[in-house]
């Protein structure tokens, strides 16, 4: 899959500040499958908001994202949700599991909105992938940090995506588990994947074909591994 | 795994939660059902009375409001007892408006004798009686013969079966359908039967009269007024022309009972309307509440895949099953607590009540089910729309 995005511009009305604060002007980038692409940057400097956009989360206030040839702002929300479902993995920067799920039905959980929850298989995989084995039937409440983030990266997998997005995925992890993420992200785009991460963890640079560096709003291609 | 398991996994996994709500529910469904019921019964059972009174004034002796209300014998079943001369029917015959006119024997038995309490038992004259009749027919058509009598449905006495009264066996030839009032507990029987029992509790030495013949003693007579008379007119006439009667208009008779119903039956209707407004603001206000609670949850869904419609439906959806849920279950508690004790009721509130029949309770049973069931979504529209439509990226960034 390659996903192009052009001309973004994204600018929020925010509480006290009068008229609007510009978070990412004019923006270009492509994804391309088989790559990991890692966005770094300070915090605020828009790197979030362009990977939500990117992974059709939020809506620029300007330009076009296409994922191969669809227009992602011509499709309905439903049209939008079921293509993101299908084809994409989003790992977000805070933990992130519904606690009134178990372990494995989190992991199941993109696979319920396009009917294949029954795929055991899948979830057993993907527990064993990132040792939640033993956790499958815990629910998140008695999980650590770590392996609350390592399930939140596991249903990223689930539906085989060809473009994972992550939000700083190694935010609570140790350095033994932010490369078992890392290793197992590039894995990903080894099989096919465009994978997007924004990250501080200077670990990413290790993994990534492509760096870019976001600044007020703008992006520039870094010097990396190209 | 299925978008069904999500929602009912997010109703069982937070039972606290979805506990306050089924007993919001349970009180809101139990308060619409229960309320109709009763106010239906209400109204039923002086539907039923009015039918049976028939006549428009009843006379009885002037005495007989110090012993016992008339209207106590009438709507509860109240036993009790008066005799004047029948001379007096011979008078009011003569009372210009009066059309028909039928004497009726008052009698009640004796302790423990034949049943757990004390019945009444009402005696009418077969040839003249317009009152009775009508609807002792439902039960029996023949014409009452010695010591044949007519059971009121609350007696356990079968048709066929005997009743001793006073050492005299009397056959139930018929019972009748349950009224909702405390006539459900007497006995009919024809005037001449009537008179026999009052001569076997004299003989027993139960004085019940003090020195007349049975032959030449009534308790009360019915008439029914000539088309065109003003029946207060009838009604005065009888007052001023006889001595040693009442004479009281059935309508008025229930009219204070009537009026009573009405003031309870539309305290019940505002008490229905007040109760499901409040656990509909109530649930509002729940729902709302937990847009804050549930929004991660939301995020997540969102991230995952769900669109807006289906995070609106997940929030729709599980208020509708516990309302249902709720509903049902309030409308079964209901049901077993007023069906089964609908004579306890009556006999507390002193009202004559008639539950509807079971294609009527099922009906109120429904509207109630629908009213409750809507309820929820109704309630949970508010936050189903701000839940459909948080800002995914910023609550899965900063966590909140």
């Amino acid at each position: 899959m390659i996903i192009t995005a052009r001309n973004i511009s994204k600018s929020y009305k925010r509480k006290g500040i009068s008229g609007e604060v510009q978070v990412l002007c004019s923006t270009d980038i492509d994804l391309e499958s088989g790559k990991v692409c890692l966005i770094n940057g300070r915090s605020g400097s828009g790197k979030s908001t362009l990977l939500n956009i990117l992974s059709g989360l939020l809506c620029a206030s300007g330009g076009t994202v296409h994922y191969d040839s669809t227009d992602v702002y011509k499709l309905s929300d439903t049209e939008l949700s079921l293509l993101r479902c299908r084809q994409t993995g989003y790992i977000p920067q805070v933990q992130s599991a519904v606690g009134t799920l178990t372990v494995r039905e989190n992991i199941l959980l993109p696979s319920a909105v396009i009917g294949k929850g029954k795929d055991r298989f899948a979830a057993d995989g993907l527990l064993e992938r990132f040792g939640l084995t033993e956790l499958a039937d815990a629910r998140p409440g008695s999980l650590s940090g770590g392996e609350l983030r390592r399930l939140s990266i596991a249903r990223a997998f689930v539906n085989s995506p060809q473009a994972i997005f992550a939000d700083e995925p190694t935010n609570d992890l140790d350095d033994e588990n932010s490369r078992l993420v890392f290793e197992q992200l590039r894995k990903a785009a080894d099989g096919g994947a465009a994978v997007v991460i924004v990250s501080h963890d200077r670990l990413a640079q290790e993994y990534a074909d492509v760096v870019y560096c976001m600044q007020q709003g703008s992006l520039s291609r870094e010097k990396g591994r190209i | 795994m299925s978008i069904k398991r999500v929602l009912y996994k997010s109703i069982v996994g937070k039972p606290l939660r979805s506990f306050a709500l089924l007993f919001i529910c349970i009180v809101m469904s139990a308060a619409v059902y229960g309320g109709a019921v009763i106010s239906v019964s209400l109204q039923n059972g002086i539907d039923s009375l009015e039918q049976r009174l028939g006549a428009d004034i009843i006379v009885l002796p002037e005495s007989a409001s110090e012993k016992v209300k008339l209207e106590n014998i009438l709507l509860q079943g109240t036993p009790g007892y008066f005799y004047m001369d029948k001379d007096i029917a011979n008078k009011l015959a003569a009372i210009n408006g009066v059309d028909k006119l039928s004497a009726q024997y008052f009698l009640v038995s004796a302790n423990a004798e034949c049943c757990t309490v004390q019945v009444q038992i009402i005696g009418f004259d077969e040839d003249t009686d317009f009152s009775v009749k009508p609807w002792l027919r439902e039960a029996y058509s023949g014409k009452l013969g010695k010591n044949e009598i007519v059971v009121g449905s609350d007696l356990s006495t079968r048709v066929g079966h005997s009743l001793t009264l006073y050492g005299v066996e009397c056959k139930a030839v018929g019972k009748l359908e349950t009224t909702g009032t405390g006539l459900d507990t007497a006995i009919y029987a024809g005037s001449d039967t009537v008179r026999g029992l009052i001569k076997a509790a004299e003989s027993k030495g139960i004085s019940v009269l003090s020195k007349q013949d049975p032959a030449d003693v009534i308790s009360s007579v019915y008439i029914k007024v000539k088309d065109g008379y003003d029946i207060d007119e009838v009604t005065a006439s009888i007052n001023l022309g006889i001595d040693g009667v009442q004479a009281v208009r059935t309508k008025s008779m229930i009219t204070g009972t009537a009026d009573k119903l009405s003031v309870i039956s539309g305290s019940v209707r505002l008490l229905i309307t007040a109760v499901w407004l409040l656990s509909a603001v109530i649930m509002l206000i729940v729902f709302t509440v937990l847009i804050n609670e549930r929004k991660r949850e939301f995020a997540v869904l969102r991230a995952v895949g769900f669109s807006r419609r289906r995070l609106a439906a997940q929030v729709l959806l599980g208020s509708l099953v516990i309302c249902f849920v709720g509903a049902v279950l309030g409308i079964g508690i209901c049901t077993a607590v007023v069906f089964p004790f609908s004579r306890l009721i009556e006999r507390k509130a002193g009202l004559p009540l008639l539950t509807p029949d079971a294609l009527t309770a099922a009906g109120y049973a429904f509207a109630a089910l629908a009213a409750v069931t809507v309820t929820g979504p109704l309630a949970s529209a508010y936050s189903a729309y701000r839940l459909s439509r948080i800002d995914t990226g910023r609550i899965l960034r900063e966590g909140d």
